[in-house]
C-alpha cells in the first residue's frame, strides 16, 4: 500500500456505525468531536499530559489527541456518550454524581473514561490502585479525593 | 492542533516498511506515536510521510529463550510488557515499565520508541544499557546488532539511522538489578534516574537525564565507596533547568546509584 494524504475510514463508536473520508493528518480526537460532532471528549492540553480527551480504542484506554484518526481504521471505540443507556446515567456517572466528584466538569468525560478502563480490568481497585487508574487524568477543580471516592462507591 | 498535512502508510511487512521508509527522506517510522505526534504537533519535527509500524507482527510478541535470552519486538508496548509472563524473567523490566507516565501512555508507547527517540530523561535507554540489551537493526544492507551501550549517539540520536528500523531489543538473562529515580511527580518525567545491574564479580550502572545518552559506570564493587568513587571520576557536567540545578542532579546522581546499586544487591 502506498502513502495517502486522504482515506475512507470505517468506525464503531458507541455501537454506531461511521464511515468518512479525511486527510491522515487529523487527529482523533478532532474526528470524534468535529467530525461526528460527539464533544463529551475535550481537548485540555493537546499535548499528551492531561487526559481530558481518553477514549477506549478496542477496549484499550487511549488519550486521543496522540492518536490520528487513520490509525483507528476498523477499531471499535467507546466515548463518554456510550456510558449513559437510554438517557439514564450508569452506576458509574450516577456515583461521580453523588460523591460530588466534579466542579467544572472539564475533566469528566476523560475521568469517566479511565475509570472505566480500570474497573473492566480490576473490579475492586484499592485506593492506590485507583490512583494509578487515573493518574493519567488531570483535574484541576476537585483535588481528586471525591473523584477516587466515587470510583470506589462504583466499584462495590 | 492541527498537524501539517502528511501521507500515511501502513505497511504488513518490515521490508515494506524499508521500502517505503527508503523511498523518501521525508518518511518517518511511526510507532505508539507517544512522542512523534506531539513532536509534529510543536513542528518540531514535520515528515512528509509517517510508516504506521503497527501491522507489522514480526515487530510484536515476546519470547523467552531456552538459554534464558528474552527477545521483545520493537512494538511491544509498555504494558505488554507489564502483564508478559516471559517477561517476568528479568522482572525489572516490567516494574521499571510500570513507572512511565500513566494508564494511557503505557497502552501506546513501545519498548522500540522509546530508545530510538532517546530522550534523555526516558526510563529505558539507562535500563537497557545497564543490563546489557543488544539491539537488532535493519536497513537496506541487511540487519547488525548493536550492544545498548553504542546504541545511543547523542540527544534523539541513535545507531538506528535514517531508513533503518529497529526490529527487535534482546536481553540476557539476569535478576541482580535496580532502579532508582526522582521524577517530577508520581511516575513522571525522571530528574535523575539510574539503573543498576550485578553479576557475581561486575557491577553496571547507567545514568540518565545527566547527558545526551546514558552515562555507563562500572565501579570495581559494589561498596558504597567504590560506587561513590565512581560517580565521582564521571565528572558529570548535568543540565540545568526549571526542576533541579547541575549541581542537585550531581548529587542525585550519586545518591540515585547508591540506591539502585543496594536494591539489585538485594536481589542477588
Ligand atoms: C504525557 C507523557 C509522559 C511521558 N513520560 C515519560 C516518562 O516518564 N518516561 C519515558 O521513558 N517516556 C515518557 N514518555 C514518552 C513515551 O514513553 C513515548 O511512548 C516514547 O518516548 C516513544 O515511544 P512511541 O512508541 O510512542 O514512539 P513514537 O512516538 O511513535 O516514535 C518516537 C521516535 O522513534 C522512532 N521510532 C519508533 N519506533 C522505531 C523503530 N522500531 N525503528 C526506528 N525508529 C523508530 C520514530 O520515528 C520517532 O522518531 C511520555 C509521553 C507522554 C505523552
Ligand atoms: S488533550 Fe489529549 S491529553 Fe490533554
Ligand atoms: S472538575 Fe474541573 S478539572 Fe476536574
Amino acid at each position: 500500500m502506498d502513502p495517502v494524504s486522504r482515506k475512507t475510514i470505517t468506525v464503531d463508536v458507541n455501537g454506531e456505525r461511521y464511515e468518512r473520508e479525511l486527510d491522515a493528518r487529523r487527529l482523533l480526537i478532532h474526528f470524534i468531536r468535529d467530525d461526528l460532532d460527539l464533544t463529551g471528549s475535550h481537548i485540555g492540553c493537546d499535548t499528551g499530559n492531561c487526559g481530558a480527551c481518553s477514549v477506549l480504542v478496542d477496549g484499550t484506554l487511549v488519550k486521543s489527541c496522540m492518536m490520528l484518526a487513520v490509525q483507528a481504521d476498523g477499531a471499535k471505540i467507546e466515548t463518554v456518550e456510550g456510558l449513559a443507556a437510554d438517557g439514564e446515567l450508569n452506576g458509574l456517572q450516577q456515583a461521580f454524581s453523588d460523591h460530588h466528584a466534579l466542579q467544572c466538569g472539564y475533566c469528566t468525560p476523560g475521568m469517566l473514561m479511565s475509570a472505566t478502563a480500570l474497573l473492566r480490568e480490576n473490579k475492586s481497585p484499592s485506593e492506590d490502585e485507583i490512583r494509578k487508574g487515573i493518574q493519567g487524568n488531570i483535574c484541576r477543580c476537585t483535588g481528586y479525593v471525591n473523584i477516587v471516592e466515587a470510583i470506589r462507591a462504583a466499584a462495590q | 492542533m492541527l498537524l501539517r498535512e502528511v501521507e500515511y502508510a501502513r505497511p504488513a511487512r518490515v521490508q515494506e516498511a524499508l521500502r517505503l521508509l527508503g523511498a523518501n527522506d521525508g518518511a518517518r517510522a511511526l510507532a505508539g506515536g507517544q512522542t512523534l505526534i506531539n513532536v509534529m504537533k510543536a513542528r518540531a519535527a514535520s515528515p512528509d510521510v509517517l510508516v504506521d509500524l503497527a501491522d507489522i507482527a514480526e515487530l510484536r510478541g515476546i519470547e523467552l529463550g531456552s538459554d534464558g535470552t528474552l527477545e521483545l519486538g520493537a512494538m511491544t508496548t509498555y504494558t505488554d510488557i507489564i502483564d508478559s509472563a516471559e517477561a517476568r524473567a528479568r522482572p525489572i523490566l516490567g516494574e521499571v515499565c510500570n513507572q512511565i507516565a500513566d494508564v494511557q501512555v503505557r497502552n501506546r508507547g513501545t519498548i522500540g520508541g522509546n530508545v530510538c527517540s532517546n530522550d534523555p530523561t526516558n526510563h529505558l535507554p539507562p535500563l537497557l544499557v545497564a543490563i546489557g540489551a543488544t539491539m537488532t537493526i535493519v536497513g537496506q544492507a541487511g540487519e547488525r546488532s548493536v550492544p545498548a551501550d553504542e546504541f545511543f549517539l547523542g540527544v534523539y540520536m541513535t545507531a538506528a539511522g535514517p531508513g533503518e528500523l529497529l526490529t527487535k531489543i534482546s536481553v540476557p538473562p539476569g535478576k541482580s538489578d535496580g532502579f532508582a529515580s526522582v521524577p517530577i511527580g508520581k511516575d513522571g518525567t525522571c530528574i535523575v534516574n539510574v539503573a543498576a545491574s550485578l553479576t557475581n564479580r561486575t557491577a553496571r550502572l547507567a545514568i540518565g537525564c545527566v547527558d545526551a545518552v546514558p552515562v555507563l559506570l562500572t565501579p570495581d564493587s559494589t561498596e558504597d565507596a567504590a560506587v561513590r568513587k565512581a560517580v565521582h571520576d564521571a565528572n558529570l557536567d548535568p543540565p540545568w533547568d526549571v526542576h533541579a540545578s547541575a549541581e542537585y542532579r550531581r548529587h542525585l546522581a550519586e545518591v540515585l546509584a547508591l540506591r539502585a546499586v543496594a536494591q539489585a544487591a538485594e536481589r542477588r
